[in-house]
């Protein structure tokens, strides 16, 4: 069992309990605003649910799975006694205080503005507050993996850093200075405004800065699972990972080049000029470049597993593989998710095809497929295979536990596909209500009623994964033994120094991040008389 | 042959296929690269190229954003430029009228929060953040009605914020802009 067993199962319930939460209150507004469900009275209830559905899935769920299992990877990759125990729930009640800081305001309805923020909307400050302190909180733990890893580094000196820690203290650096967009947004502009001290506002200028958070907070989204694909996946289903070095140099990547392209979400702006605008867009193309890496070296090690199976023949080693197995049905429904997201993230890279989805329900379908689909389903494994290690007891209904996994993906193909769809038609989103009565609306009533079918699916699979979590707690003791992650087909004795530190790559996530966006942000806040009036809600 | 051989040969194979999917994998990002390039340049779908700003509490007051001067207007030299402002939560004018088949210049901006502009069934599609003007060039091939929700969360009425466009026939068009006014469709 894991030592900190207590800390890690800290993070993963409370992430989970509001991952609940929200899923409730996702399925609840896929209703509302479908012609199934009655239109509401007061549209305003849409908007505080859609506060806090974003706010709890975009930052307090995804950063309390990233720092729970970033705790249970440094302990078990490193064999190391964790440092700074105290610390890291000190950041975990951080989090905890600000949660539910947010969480009032937003009830209130003093909040509605959405997580993405856009002054020059102003609400409560608690909820501003509450969202800094949910990310300081994380910053603990990005300098505790730090301080980890250098203490491990000391007692090894030259030793290849363990895959799984490397990648999770890249995850965990690019975390910390992508959150840095949104923080100084934030405390430079919005709380300002909201406590009262300034009355005016540069939205152009916000809406930059949240552009620096918001491309890379993906990634950091999306790290658990990469980890997970590189580090679980092959040791669960009796493979090997294909390449070590290529996993490092993917996870490199995704620190240099996540960073500077986030004014991809401004491409529709008219407070960024077209120069930028091109040179981020080319750099998104670049991200796609680990994606296609992983991709490949994942299905190899999956190959692997297949024909130490006994598989053969060019495809017939797919049959030998164990899919009984959960991990083996996790990942290849995050594949499948992955490829199709993948192939809607090249449409929105493309400032010339994103014009004619870009804020349209199409927006919407993407992320969740992606984010809800091919990144949650392996949260859901990451948790089903660290539990055991962690209650010290065994999770023995594997029927159970596919049939959720199943529901997930079923539940994700039935939501997303019409709302991308409907995207097409041109439907924009985050809307309380439609009127399906108007004959041009009229088209798009059946695709969202399907895709209301879908989000029950996805609430029914959500519980089910609570449900089998808790039931997990009250199992028949039994012992796992040691936590392990997998190893490489030719596990490297050595690794060259760029693939076994980090501090050039964060050197030039920095340096790409200030040629990249230091300009725009100098030239918008030298610029005079683009501040506005602050609009506050929930004010009357 | 030893273990070690041919565990040193089958490294050798991985790393010869991983280079090989590398390289297909550089290859297909530069195309996409290039790609878009070649669209912008060539096709001429271009972001706005430059940044310019209006200040939204005197929008009412003076300059290109005035109410008088909202709506389309057709230019000596043949150019259509529609000016257009969104506010909670509607656009001024609701409803926008312009000729089929001739190139457009909407000019839009914001009187209060962000808002968006999305014209459905057509790619225009701008966000409107108060203090900058936002450009689209734009041509309808196809009379009839569009329309024009705002795509950007602006607070309590948002779902309430729907405009129209509608293209009429070029000749209809250019009869009623004789009198040099700014022309809608608001009411009609
Ligand atoms: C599983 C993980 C999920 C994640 C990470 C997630 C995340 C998000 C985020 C970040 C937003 C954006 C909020 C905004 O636009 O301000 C959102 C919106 C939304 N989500 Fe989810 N979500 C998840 C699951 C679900 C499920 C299962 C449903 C439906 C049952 C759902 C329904 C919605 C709806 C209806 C919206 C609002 C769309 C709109 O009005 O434009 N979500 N979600
Ligand atoms: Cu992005
Ligand atoms: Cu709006």
């Amino acid at each position: 069992m894991l030592a900190n067993r207590k800390l890690i199962l800290a993070h993963f319930w409370f992430a989970f309990s509001v991952f609940g939460v929200a899923l409730t209150l996702g399925a609840w507004q896929m209703f509302i605003r479908s012609p199934i469900g009655t239109w509401l009275s007061n549209p305003e209830l849409y908007y505080r649910s859609l506060t806090a559905h974003g706010t709890v899935m975009g930052y307090v769920f995804p950063t309390l799975v990233a720092m729970g299992f970033g705790y249970a990877i440094s302990e078990a990759a490193l064999e190391q006694r964790l440092v700074g125990v105290r610390w890291a729930w000190a950041g975990f009640w951080l989090i905890v205080l600000g949660s539910v800081m947010a969480i009032i305001p937003i009830a209130l309805g003093r909040a509605s503005v959405l997580y993405t923020f856009y002054p020059p909307l102003i609400g409560s400050p608690f909820y501003y507050i509450g969202v800094v302190l949910v990310v300081v909180g994380s910053w603990i733990w990005v300098a505790l993996m730090a301080i980890n890893l250098r203490v491990w580094r000391k007692a090894h000196p030259g030793a290849p850093v363990p895959l799984a820690m490397f990648a999770n203290v890249a995850g965990s650096y690019l975390w910390a200075w992508t959150a840095v967009g949104a923080a100084l947004e934030l405390l430079l502009q919005i709380i300002p405004v909201s406590v009262g001290l300034k009355a005016t506002i540069d939205a152009g200028l916000a809406r930059v800065f949240f552009s620096w958070t918001l491309h890379a907070i993906v990634y950091f989204w999306l790290m658990p699972t990469y980890i997970a694909y590189y580090t679980i996946v092959p040791r669960a289903i009796g493979g090997r990972v294909y390449s070590d070095t290529m996993a490092r140099i993917s996870f490199i990547l995704f620190l240099v080049v996540a960073m500077p392209i986030g004014m991809h979400h401004t491409f529709a702006d008219p407070q960024v000029g077209a120069g930028f605008k091109f040179i981020h867009s080319a750099f998104t193309a670049l991200v796609a470049l680990p994606t296609l890496l992983t991709v490949f070296t994942i299905c190899a090690s999956v190959e692997i597993a297949a024909r130490l199976r006994g598989g053969r023949g060019m495809f017939g080693w797919i049959r030998a593989l164990p899919w009984d197995n959960p991990m083996m049905l996790a990942l290849a429904f995050s594949f499948v998710m992955l490829g199709l997201g993948g192939a809607g993230g090249l449409i929105n890279m493309s400032y010339q095809l994103d014009a004619s989805i870009h804020n349209t329900q199409w927006i919407t379908g993407h992320f969740h497929l992606i984010f809800g689909g091919a990144i949650v389903i392996m949260y859901f494994a990451i948790a089903y295979d660290l539990w055991p290690h962690l209650t010290g007891r065994e999770l023995i209904d594997l029927r159970l536990i596919r049939t959720q996994l199943w529901l997930w993906f079923i539940g994700m193909i039935v939501t997303t596909f019409p709302w991308h769809w409907v995207g097409i038609l041109g439907m924009p989103r985050r809307m309380a209500y439609f009127d399906f009565g108007h004959p041009a609306i009229a088209p798009q009533a059946l695709s969202v009623t399907f895709s209301a079918f879908g989000g029950f699916i996805l609430l029914t699979s959500g519980l089910l994964f609570l449900v089998i979590l808790a039931r997990g707690m009250r199992a028949p003791q039994a012992d796992a033994g040691p936590y392990r992650f997998a190893i490489a087909v030719h596990q490297p004795a050595t690794v060259p120094v760029a693939l076994n530190t980090h501090a050039l790559w964060v050197a030039l996530m920095i340096v790409l991040t200030i040629t990249n966006y230091g300009y725009p942000i100098l030239t918008l806040a030298l610029t005079e008389g683009t501040s506005v009036p602050a609009v506050y809600v929930g004010a009357q | 042959m030893s273990a070690q051989e041919d565990g040193h040969r089958s490294a050798e194979v991985a790393a010869r296929v991983e280079r090989r999917w590398a390289t297909i994998a550089v290859i297909i990002v530069v195309m996409m690269a290039l790609l878009a390039a070649f669209a912008g340049i060539h096709r001429a779908t271009m972001p706005q190229p430059r940044v310019e700003t209006t200040d939204p509490s005197r929008l009412h007051l003076a300059g290109e954003f005035v109410e008088s001067n909202l709506g389309s207007v057709l230019e000596a030299n043949g150019a259509v430029i529609v000016r257009a402002i969104g506010q909670q939560y509607s656009f001024t004018p609701a409803c926008i009228v312009v000729p089929v088949d001739t190139p457009i210049t909407l000019r839009a901006t914001s009187a209060d929060v962000v808002h968006g502009i999305l014209i459905q069934g057509t790619n225009v599609n701008t966000m409107l953040v108060p203090g900058y003007i936002s450009e689209q060039l734009m041509r309808f091939t196809r009379t009839g009605d569009y329309l024009m929700p705002c795509q950007e969360f602006c607070s309590f009425g948002h779902e309430g914020m729907w405009g129209k466009v509608r293209v009429i026939d070029k000749a209809d068009f250019a009869n009623r802009a004789k009198g040099g006014g700014r022309l809608s469709c608001v009411g009609q």
